[in-house]
């Protein structure tokens, strides 16, 4: 496997990491116009970082939920094409405003995941979901947003297992949370996210047709 | 157009390019059963002419939506400035009630006695030498309290009303400013109500009286108390709630979408009732 076109591994100040080009975000290391993609603060990053492959791609169509601040989604958009950022919680939005008026590419949208109608009227057909929402029934939520996955689209999901059930253990939460992903998703890769997101497991799939 | 109207065009149906506010709002208000190639469908439509125009349209109205929306989301103060008005209204209440009823019980006793927060006050100071009477000064001392809390609830109420509206506060106040968006739900709800409902806000018995049929509709409602109404000669109030509630709704407005203080707005509605009070002398 290969990284996408659009990132990088570069060294910046002794420090191996991936790298984007766009304009800085969270404070992140730069060299030009490249930026580091901090594994520690990006689920993503740890899973291109260890070569899995995600479906992210230079022009690909991306539909973001939970976009939080931007901090990902911003990587995102330097690398793809347009990107649909959802995000529900009005403070993090407007920082995720911020990072969108430096990019032609990111839309930013003050939505709830669990609610996909109310912005199926603005999002297109995507080649890649990623999900990161810090929620109850993750399962569920990726299973409502499969609508906008072409045919053959991926989803990538980070699951916390805090969000199901703190009390529950985790590697339990996240069979449960596959066993929902599976009626509507081929599921092709897991991957503990672990030392960078405790408690977190990645997961890539793909779109059942239906 | 039928397509259109069925709930499944896209965010930019029957909008003009450019219109970014409307496109903000039909992105955060609308809603589809499915997604399509909106880009496209766009094209078709003659919305815009290639994929770029779209997305440069499309990031214009998300990213407006977007700032519009974190703003309504976290001006929520107006939630606030309504309770806070309820609750000096139900302080206010309770110590007129309790203001009356201690009024009667002192009466009873002390030839002195009158109904006011004077001699209330008064009242609370002495010093009881019996039971009766320490009950009487103990809920004279409750209704000085209460008074002290209305007072302070006027104060806050003050702060925030100019803070949230200032353009209704300037024009009605800030007490009948909190009550009429108390009785609109809130600053945006009252911004997109029609003059002719602010006019009898607080009226709505007599409206839906009036609506039955039989009852004369009301000329006002909670702008009662605004001296322009209340000053002006009954023949010509309804035309003076009319006038005053006109301006209202456009200060809502202005407060709510744009938040910027604009004085024209009190002279120009006092040429206007100047108007209407001359017609007593023509």
């Amino acid at each position: 496997m290969s990284l996408p076109d659009g990132v990088q591994w570069r060294e910046i100040d002794g420090e191996e990491g991936l790298v984007t080009r766009g304009e800085p975000v969270y404070g992140e290391a730069t060299d030009g116009e490249w930026r580091r993609w901090d594994r520690s603060r990006s689920k993503l990053a740890v899973l291109l970082g260890r070569d899995i492959e995600t479906g992210l791609a230079a022009d690909s169509t991306v539909l973001y939920l939970g976009a939080a601040s931007g901090t990902t989604v911003s990587h995102v958009a330097d690398v793809a094409g347009p990107t649909y950022a959802v995000e529900f919680a009005p403070r993090p939005m407007r920082d995720l405003v911020g990072v969108a008026e430096d990019r032609e590419n990111l839309f930013p949208l003050l939505k709830d995941a669990r609610a996909p109608e109310t912005y199926a009227h603005v999002v297109e057909p995507v080649d890649l979901i990623v999900q990161d929402v810090a929620i109850r029934e993750q399962g569920k939520v990726a299973l409502a947003n499969k609508q906008f996955l072409r045919d053959g689209g991926r989803l990538v999901v980070s699951i916390k297992a805090r969000s199901e059930d703190v009390t529950r253990d985790p590697e339990a939460v996240f069979e449960e949370v596959l066993e929902t992903l599976e009626s509507g998703y081929e599921v092709l890769e897991t991957e503990s996210l672990d030392p960078f997101h405790d408690d977190h497991l990645g997961v890539v799939a793909r779109k059942k047709s239906d | 157009m039928s397509e259109d109207d069925s709930g499944d065009g896209g965010w930019f149906a029957g909008i003009a390019p450019n219109e970014t506010d409307v496109g903000a709002t039909t992105i955060q208000e609308g809603s589809a059963t499915t997604p399509q190639q909106w880009p496209q469908r766009a094209i078709e439509k003659g919305f815009v002419n290639n994929e770029d125009e779209y997305y440069e349209q499309l990031r214009e109205a998300t990213l407006t939506a977007a700032r519009q929306a974190v703003e309504q989301r976290e001006q929520a103060d107006d939630q606030q400035l309504i309770h806070s008005i309820r609750a000096l209204d139900d302080c206010q209440r309770l110590a007129n009630e309790l203001t009356e009823r201690v009024a009667e019980w002192a009466g009873s006793r002390d030839a002195d006695a009158e109904v006011g927060i004077a001699y209330i006050r008064e009242l609370a100071e002495r010093e009881p030498t019996e039971p009766v009477e320490e009950r009487i000064i103990a809920l004279a001392n409750r209704i000085v309290d209460l008074d002290e809390e209305v007072q302070a609830l006027r104060t806050l109420v003050e702060h925030s009303a100019q803070s949230i509206a200032p353009n209704l506060t300037a024009l009605a106040g800030a007490e009948l400013t909190a009550r009429l968006i108390a009785q609109a739900g809130g600053l945006e709800k009252l911004a997109k109500l029609p003059a002719g409902t602010v006019q009898v806000l607080g009226a709505e018995d007599a409206l839906f009286a009036h609506l039955r049929g039989g009852a004369s509709s009301p000329k006002h409602g909670v702008i009662y108390t605004h001296e322009y109404v209340r000053g002006t000669n009954p023949e010509h109030r309804g035309s003076a709630a009319r006038a005053l509630a006109g301006k209202l709704t456009i200060a809502a407005r202005i407060d709510h979408y744009s938040g910027e203080y604009r004085p024209e707005l009190e002279s120009e509605l006092e040429k206007r009732m100047e108007r209407i009070r001359a017609r007593d002398n023509a």
